[in-house]
């Protein structure tokens, strides 16, 4: 089953070669076409039950699917968060929002691919977040602003955290805050989408909530309770974005192997030279460990166990072994893989960005080191 | 309409073949199976006829090891209906293969059978005409292109320079060659579904080989590339040599 998915994935990704994600590069172009026919192909709904027209699977192969996309030389940024949502409505959703959005959602009509928590002085800090919804009725009307929310211009539904009860009354600061799947096709002209311009092709954007009303109904399980809601959320979105780290550091160590082996300086494949060999098999193997890691936090995602610490862990080593083999790369190309036409540099710059994204491998560390060590607390 | 294809699991065609210690196979170890890519194109052939005519189903049969399992639920994912695993040793005898398929498929109600105009293993091209003499039918082989058209099958070959067009009275064996059918990938609810679809697996009848293999070698290391000269003075004895040595002109 699974190398069978693997398989289809790849052949499906064998359509879209480096030179369509070059292209979409150069012009900060969204992926449609692949994001289309992914949808339909049923892979990106993977995670969706069957009796809502999903394919029924867990993180495990959600992961895969991401993996074989990043390996192929692609980017499945532009589509996982649907992936890492799922979990968020799947546990605390209404069987009313379930029926109501996930068939289409299945089939690839509609799109949930945003995921707004961020806020400029709130990163890492979720709790600090300040965008408040306030109940009016049989609404909320929402104020406030969020940023690096990827994906809002190709997506039609939106996961919201905001604070329903402010900080400053709650006993608890994980307390008071609420998710909400917010309809973007119905939202009108009070929020208001500034893109950020990146290094990489990423439409990403700041959000400005200017009394933006939705509908109570929008709310995900109970008033207050959000926090834990996104906590498990957060945990999926680390397994799948190790799982394209994954793909990312096999693509360089693929291309880097095939480049050493054909590459004759000397009279002789570069690739004899171990100053050339060692640093792409050590980055393998890295990539190999971050695989494990990353299998055993799946496999505790999907079994709904604690999966904090694997979930943490495996986003930080499959990161490092992705920028590892990037720079392993970067060296076996030379001058080459500064060209745009060898894709190298492309994947080498969205590479980089799983290093602090979703969350920033110091904060892996700081976490590994409280929560899971025991040693004393920073903040 | 019903219709058969029969598959072959071989080694990916990027292995890189290492010959095993007898002299007789090759290295196993490490390597990758995948259906033979024509085969591939005689599945897809036998999907389209099948949505073409919106009825009959298509089953898929193999002769080989229970490994050769994963290859017919490829083809199940894909979109085939059902298949048959038969339990045996695949020897190079094309023969032995034709009648240990023919086997099964003189009990089913298929008027068509497909298969890949040969293995990309062994490359032998005999499986599919023996099976139709096996079976007692007529044949056309490297098909590219067919069409079912009421009675009989429309088949489209392709000729040095041109097409050769054939008809054929059916029940008929085609073999498929590169043509029209690039393989479809497996969709998820494909794979999915193939989880659930029959796949029955019976001994393969035993079928005394009337060909073994000897020995196996690789091909010799290409000589390394020579310069003749340079320039337009060296072109009389560059075509000279691609005459008289490589007998290439």
């Amino acid at each position: 089953m699974e190398e069978q998915l693997r398989e289809a994935v790849r052949s499906l990704c064998r359509g879209y070669p480096e030179s369509y994600w070059g292209a979409l590069d150069r012009e900060r172009a969204y992926p449609e076409a692949f994001v289309r026919e992914l949808s339909e192909a049923g892979y990106l709904s993977c995670l969706i039950p069957e009796a809502f027209g999903g394919g029924g699977l867990g993180i495990r192969e959600a992961g895969i699917v991401l993996e074989e996309i990043n390996r192929s030389g692609g980017n499945a940024a532009a589509c996982h968060a649907q992936m890492y949502t799922m979990g968020t409505l799947l546990r605390h959703g209404s069987e009313e929002q379930k029926k109501r959005y996930l068939p289409e959602i299945a089939d690839g009509r509609l799109r949930l691919q945003a995921f707004a928590v961020t806020e400029p002085d709130a990163g890492s800090d979720t709790t600090s977040i300040s965008t408040f919804a306030a109940r009016e009725g049989d609404r909320y009307v929402v104020r406030g602003k969020k940023i690096f929310i990827s994906r809002v211009q190709h997506s039609d539904l939106m996961i919201l955290l905001a604070r329903t009860t402010r900080r400053a009354d709650v006993d608890r600061k994980t307390d008071g805050m609420s998710v909400f799947l917010v309809d973007l096709r119905n939202v009108g002209d009070r929020l208001r989408v500034q893109p950020v311009d990146t290094m990489i092709n990423h439409e990403t954007n700041e959000l400005f909530f200017d009394d933006v009303e939705i509908p109570s109904d929008a709310l995900i399980g109970e008033e207050g309770k959000g926090f834990a809601y996104i906590l498990s959320g957060m945990n999926a979105e680390r397994i799948l974005l190790a799982s394209e780290s994954i793909g990312d550091a096999l693509y360089f160590t693929d291309r880097a192997t095939r480049y050493a082996g054909e590459r004759t300086v000397f009279g002789r494949p570069i690739g004899q030279n171990q100053g050339v060999q060692f640093p792409v098999a050590g980055a393998y193997i890295r990539s190999r460990a971050a695989a494990a890691l990353r299998d055993q936090a799946a496999d505790l995602y999907d079994r709904a166990e604690p999966c904090g610490a694997e979930a943490n862990m495996c986003k930080l080593v499959a990161s490092e072994a992705a920028w590892e083999a990037a720079n392993a790369a970067m060296d076996v190309f030379g001058g080459y893989g500064l060209a745009e036409e060898y894709g190298i540099e492309r994947k080498f710059r969205e590479a980089r960005l799983y290093l602090v994204a979703p969350v920033s491998n110091n904060l892996v560390l700081s976490y590994v080191g409280q929560h899971v060590l025991g040693m004393p607390r920073s903040f | 309409m019903n219709i058969v294809v029969c598959l072959k699991r071989v080694p990916d065609t990027e292995t890189r073949v290492r010959i095993d210690a007898e002299g007789t196979g090759i290295e196993t170890d490490g390597v990758k199976y995948v259906m033979s890519p024509y085969d591939e194109f005689a599945l897809e052939g036998a999907l389209r006829a099948r949505e073409a005519a919106g009825t009959g189903e298509v089953a898929l049969v193999t002769l080989g090891d229970a490994a050769s399992g994963e290859t017919l639920r490829q083809g199940l994912a894909m979109g085939a209906d059902r298949a048959v695993l038969l339990d045996g040793t695949v020897t190079p005898d094309g023969l032995a293969t034709a009648k240990a398929i023919a086997a099964e498929i003189e009990g089913v109600d298929a008027p068509l059978v497909l298969l890949g105009v040969k293995a990309a293993d062994d490359d032998q091209q005999q499986v599919g005409p023996m099976l139709a003499v096996v079976l007692g039918r007529p044949c056309a082989t490297g098909v590219v292109e067919f069409a079912v058209e009421g009675a009989v099958v429309r088949c489209e070959r392709e000729t040095e320079g041109g097409t050769e067009v054939l008809e054929l009275p059916l029940p008929a064996v085609l073999t498929i060659t590169k043509g029209a059918y690039e393989p479809r990938y497996a969709s998820l609810k494909g794979i999915m579904a193939a989880k659930k679809k029959p796949l029955e697996q019976k001994s393969a009848i035993a079928v005394e080989p009337g060909l073994v293999v000897e020995r196996l070698e690789l091909p010799p290391d290409r000589p390394p590339g020579r310069v003749v000269g340079e320039g337009p003075e060296a072109v009389p004895e560059l075509v000279r040599l691609l005459r008289e040595e490589a007998k290439v002109l």
